[in-house]
């Protein structure tokens, strides 16, 4: 047989993968379908309601409601001198948005595997249309940030918006980053053995007592000079206190913590990656 | 021709049963294996996959050591029993999951349409599945804003168009669904039996269009159906699975008949299992026999020659009004003719029956024989599928050449009558 022109084979398909073979060409060429999905998630999200994209406001309006309430009020925790409504919001949006796109991620082959398991795409489009689509939402509750700062602002509050706030994108990279890793890492093990997954239901909301997300960096230092290492461990502490730092000038900042959070984020992303590649071709028979 | 795929020792194991814990420890053996280098050890136990029987091993290969190559521009039909591997095949081709061992090698871009509709968002209008549905299949925005009018005529939604894909029908859901899949741009087509579904109209729409695929545009598709009419028409060629085996492949026509009547022999006597009461009835039919025209038995026929049957029976007391009727049916079961003797009174004994075939011409095929023995009103003896015959591309050069021998020319070839005449 003429075995000559038949050699320039376009795609192979083999047993074999490589770690770090992410297909990013074929995930360019699928860009469209990320924006569709994250169009389709925002869509559907207010489809047949009557207050429609405000339902993004008035969760978290209720969050800081009933954290004011709860805990500056009742359980009196200070607000680093910052208004106590602010400081919760600062915490709470970037949180959510934390915790969103690590419980979405974890679960992604399971609630995806009805198309995954009936058609090809690359399957980093996914978890990447999750922290996309979560994205708007952190971008939509981020002007209420804004309005409220403004509020704040007028009544004549110390609020000292700094250079700081330039690091505002890094910041977002590095919770989209942690918690795609993170997501990525739990979904490959979740496939087959489900475990996990109950494990993310109730440890993260437990998970966020452990950053900076009702109280500030500067009581746990003062109140537990033993234990703030643990506070500190979180890589997601430096980038809420940043955050504050940048936007209302209390805080605490340090190069040293943020590139400490930078670089667990970077590992645990690499691993993520790693995992997902290795769990994605064969997810579907498992799953 | 150039191969479009090439298919090299491909098989694919899995694992039966539930996960759970007690799979957890083999996990750990598998991995262990894995890191010092040695060979999976779960994979040699394997066993064939025949759903029918319970076994020790809970790990079946699904297909095991697959080799086919097809050519670009062939329309191919996969088709086997349930569980024959035909889904995992094309879920290896459309890149849903992987082989086990093995390669797969392809040119042009694929696109596969295991089940239409495949991430159609209920709660989204219909446009905005249209460009939806189509990203996941791999098309880009701006092709599907191209083919936006053709997609929504081709579906005949117009009307529903922007209202939400839960409130339609699952008609004109998977009217939609397909018509999305069937705009697709690609060098290789995948199709598993997404069809059952949609009405006869539409039905016969989407085999046109997959048909226009391979045969106008010159693409490359494969075709997984149970309906045999549907694959004939579509394809010119075909491979039959047998418990993740190929068992054959060839033409079309011929791999059907071989997958219908499960055995390539060419048998040409066929014995009647006698019926359970055989001494209480007035008789039975013993054994049919294919012959071409001169006698001689013959499992084929070729092509344009006509043949008779040879029917043995008994008759165990005197029948009045004894008739002898046969019938002939398609493989596809489409009946084609019935017969019958004329009335004869016959006494106890042993007799022959000879069923000429004097007229009609049959195409290459394979047909099956009914047959019915009666008295007045009253069949006493009825057998279906009796005997069966193939009808082949035997080389004769004798035949008259305005026979058609030739695919897809339909089930009878006899000649009509042409006349041309020049007009002034």
């Amino acid at each position: 047989m003429n075995k000559l022109p038949e050699e320039d084979w376009d795609i192979e398909i083999t047993s074999e993968h490589r770690l770090f073979d992410l297909r990013l060409k074929d995930t360019w060429h699928y860009r469209d379908l990320l924006l569709l999905l994250v169009r389709r998630d925002f869509v559907s999200f207010y489809k047949q309601t009557i207050l429609g994209p405000i339902w993004f406001f008035i969760q978290p309006i209720f969050t800081i409601l009933i954290y004011n309430l709860v805990f500056n009020n009742l359980a009196q925790i200070p607000t680093d001198g910052i208004p106590a409504p602010i400081f919760y919001l600062a915490g709470t949006i970037l949180w959510n948005y934390f915790a969103d796109c690590l419980t979405k991620t974890s679960t992604v082959f399971k609630d995806n595997a009805a198309v995954m398991g009936k058609v090809y795409f690359p399957r980093l489009i996914m978890p990447l249309s999750i922290v996309l689509s979560n994205l708007v939402r952190l971008a939509v509750q981020f002007i209420l940030f804004l309005i409220l700062m403004g509020i704040e602002w007028g009544k004549g509050h110390a609020i000292a918006p700094n250079a700081g706030l330039m690091l505002f994108p890094v910041l977002i990279l590095i919770i989209a980053a942690l918690g795609l890793g993170m997501g990525m890492m739990i979904s490959a093990v979740t496939t087959k053995y489900r475990d996990l997954a109950f494990v993310v239901t109730f440890g993260v909301p437990l998970l966020m007592y452990t950053t900076t997300v009702i109280y500030p960096l500067s009581t746990a230092v003062a109140k537990y000079p033993a234990y703030s290492w643990l506070i500190k461990f979180n890589p997601l502490t430096a980038v809420i206190e940043t955050l504050r730092y940048g936007f209302l000038g209390r805080g605490n900042f340090s190069w040293g913590l943020l590139g400490y959070s930078a670089s667990v984020t970077a590992v645990i992303l690499l691993l993520g990656i790693i995992t997902f590649n290795k769990i994605e071709k064969t997810f579907v028979d498992t799953v | 021709m150039t191969n479009a795929i090439r298919v090299e020792n491909l098989s694919k194991a899995y694992q039966l049963g539930d996960f759970g814990t007690g799979t957890i420890s083999r996990d750990v053996e598998r991995f262990w294996a894995k890191v010092r280098g040695k060979e999976d050890p779960f994979l040699k136990i394997g066993e064939v996959n025949d759903r029918t029987t319970r076994s020790g091993s809970d790990i079946v290969w699904s297909l095991k050591d697959l080799n086919f190559d097809i050519e670009q521009g062939d329309a191919v039909g996969v088709i086997g029993r349930n569980g024959a591997g035909k889904s995992t095949l094309l879920k290896i081709l459309s890149r849903v999951t992987s082989p086990t061992t093995g390669t797969v090698r392809m040119k042009g871009r694929i696109a596969s349409l295991l089940e239409v509709g495949t991430g159609f968002h209920p709660e989204l209008t219909g446009k905005e599945n249209i460009y939806l549905n189509g990203a996941i299949l791999g098309m880009r925005r701006t092709e599907i804003k191209r083919k936006f009018d053709e997609i929504v005529d081709f579906a005949g939604v117009d009307r529903y168009i922007d209202t939400p894909v839960k409130r339609y029908s699952s008609g004109m859901y998977v009217r939609l669904a397909f018509a999305v899949a069937a705009h697709l741009e690609s060098e290789i087509l995948v199709v598993d039996e997404v069809l059952a579904v949609g009405d006869a109209e539409f039905q016969k729409k989407c085999l046109g269009k997959i048909g226009d695929v391979s045969k106008g545009e010159g693409r490359t598709v494969l075709f997984v159906s149970h309906n045999m009419s549907s694959v004939s028409k579509i394809c010119n060629n075909a491979i039959l699975l047998t418990n993740g085996k190929l068992s054959c492949s060839g033409p079309v026509n011929s791999i059907i008949g071989d997958y219908l009547r499960d055995a390539k022999t060419t048998q040409s006597v066929f014995d009647i299992l006698p019926p359970l009461n055989k001494q209480d009835l007035p008789g039975y039919a013993m054994r049919v026999q294919i012959e071409d025209r001169e006698g001689n038995a013959a499992g084929e026929i070729p092509v344009g020659k006509l043949w008779q049957i040879r029917v043995s029976f008994k008759i165990n007391r005197p029948v009045n009004h004894f008739i002898i009727g046969i019938g002939i049916t398609t493989q596809m079961d489409v009946n084609l003719r019935t017969a019958w003797s004329s009335k004869t009174n016959l006494e106890e004994g042993y007799y022959e029956a000879v069923v000429v075939e004097n007229n009609l011409l049959l195409s290459a095929g394979f047909y099956k024989i009914t047959l019915g023995l009666s008295s007045k009103e009253h069949t006493f003896h009825y057998v279906e599928d009796a005997a069966l015959f193939t009808i082949s591309h035997l080389k004769d050069d004798s035949l008259d050449s305005t026979i058609l021998r030739i695919d897809n020319s339909g089930i009878i070839l006899n000649p009509m009558l042409i006349d041309i005449s020049k007009q002034s």
